[in-house]
């Protein structure tokens, strides 16, 4: 069982990891890659280790994802390429 | 952010929500001993607490509550703290960071002292994580021109 | 023609990268390198040279303190280096 769930987990951090490079606008970039840091966060959790985890969830998903709206909010919301 | 919103739903629930975070940051720093944990986390959760200040209300507000010379000392001081933890057992015979040495000092036998030591680094470490993460922020999302986009007095009213 | 060599180039370092966890020890092996002699120092000495309840939080900040203090010094470089960039006079 727990296998199915690592695997579910893994299959959806890819998935939004990719879609957050592929994705023209960049504020949905942003919280694409928030979703990715969750994701990654519940693989930690999931092996174990709860303290990457945590450190995890705090930067990757809450801190960082305000500093990249710090950064857009000065610049433009489209990429070009 | 830098505007000031009129929503009253955001602005309740994050007046609801900035105390709950502090509390639960400071909870996280000082069960960090003996669960999941520490200065890291607390301190990202602490500033996460002062940037919902901000974009809830305005960054006026947010700088009213944590004033830009009292960032710049604290990111200071949070390594001066660490720093001088590991220096003060020097002075007693003991290696760099040997934290038992401070029983000399502090009350309570080596154990209680171990504990001291670890308490004070961590809490060195909160300091420096949440001063910086404020401060990359407001730097970030005013592009460095605090003075222009807030105004010299921080009265939490000024927008662009 | 640039997007085929970068693709190609791409996937061969990918198929060099899933070959060579091949020779990795099967996922939380009892036998692996690293929890052969690190590991259960740390789990059996934690409680009785640290007095610490957490294995984690007396690694992190007993055995590697030095690790630790840089780490901070490291956070704290990095806001400097933010303040230097990008904060800036009012008529500058």
């Amino acid at each position: 069982m727990i296998q199915e769930l690592n695997f579910i987990i893994l299959l959806f951090a890819v998935i939004t990891a990719f879609s957050a490079l592929k994705v023209k606008d960049l504020l949905s970039s942003i919280v694409l890659l928030s979703a990715f840091s969750f994701f990654m966060c519940l693989i930690w959790t999931e092996m174990g280790a709860v303290d990457v985890a945590f450190t995890e969830a705090a930067v990757g998903a809450g801190v960082s994802t305000a500093f990249f709206m710090a950064a857009l909010y000065n610049t433009t919301r489209r990429t070009k390429d | 952010m830098v505007r000031d919103v009129e929503d009253v739903i955001i602005k309740t629930i994050a007046r609801i929500m900035v105390p709950i975070m502090q509390v639960y940051s400071l909870y996280v720093y000082v069960h960090g001993h003996i669960s999941p944990g520490g200065g890291f986390q607390g301190g990202c959760i602490m500033a996460a607490s002062f940037i919902l200040l901000a974009v809830a209300f305005n960054l006026g507000e947010a700088k009213r509550r944590l004033k830009e010379k009292a960032i710049a000392v604290f990111c200071s001081l949070g390594v001066f703290i660490y720093a001088w933890t590991g220096v003060v057992p020097l002075f007693f015979g003991g290696n760099f960071l040997d934290y038992s040495k401070w029983s000399h000092i502090l009350p309570g036998g080596e154990v209680m002292a171990r504990y001291y030591g670890m308490a004070f680094i961590e809490l060195g470490v909160q300091i420096a994580v949440m001063a910086v993460m404020v401060s990359i922020f407001l730097d970030l999302v005013t592009a460095g021109r605090h003075e222009e986009v807030l105004g010299k007095d921080d009265d939490g009213f000024y927008s662009r | 023609m640039n997007r085929t060599v970068a693709f190609f180039v791409t996937m061969l370092t990918g198929l060099l990268l899933i070959y060579s966890t091949l020779d990795f020890p099967p996922w939380g092996s009892p036998n692996q390198p690293g929890s052969l002699h690190v590991s259960p120092r740390y789990i059996e000495k934690t409680l009785e040279e640290t007095k610490v309840p957490n294995a984690v939080t007396s690694v992190l900040a007993d055995y590697r303190g030095y690790d630790t203090m840089f780490e901070t010094s490291v956070i704290f470089t990095a806001g400097v280096a933010v303040m230097m960039l990008l904060r800036r006079k009012k008529d500058g």
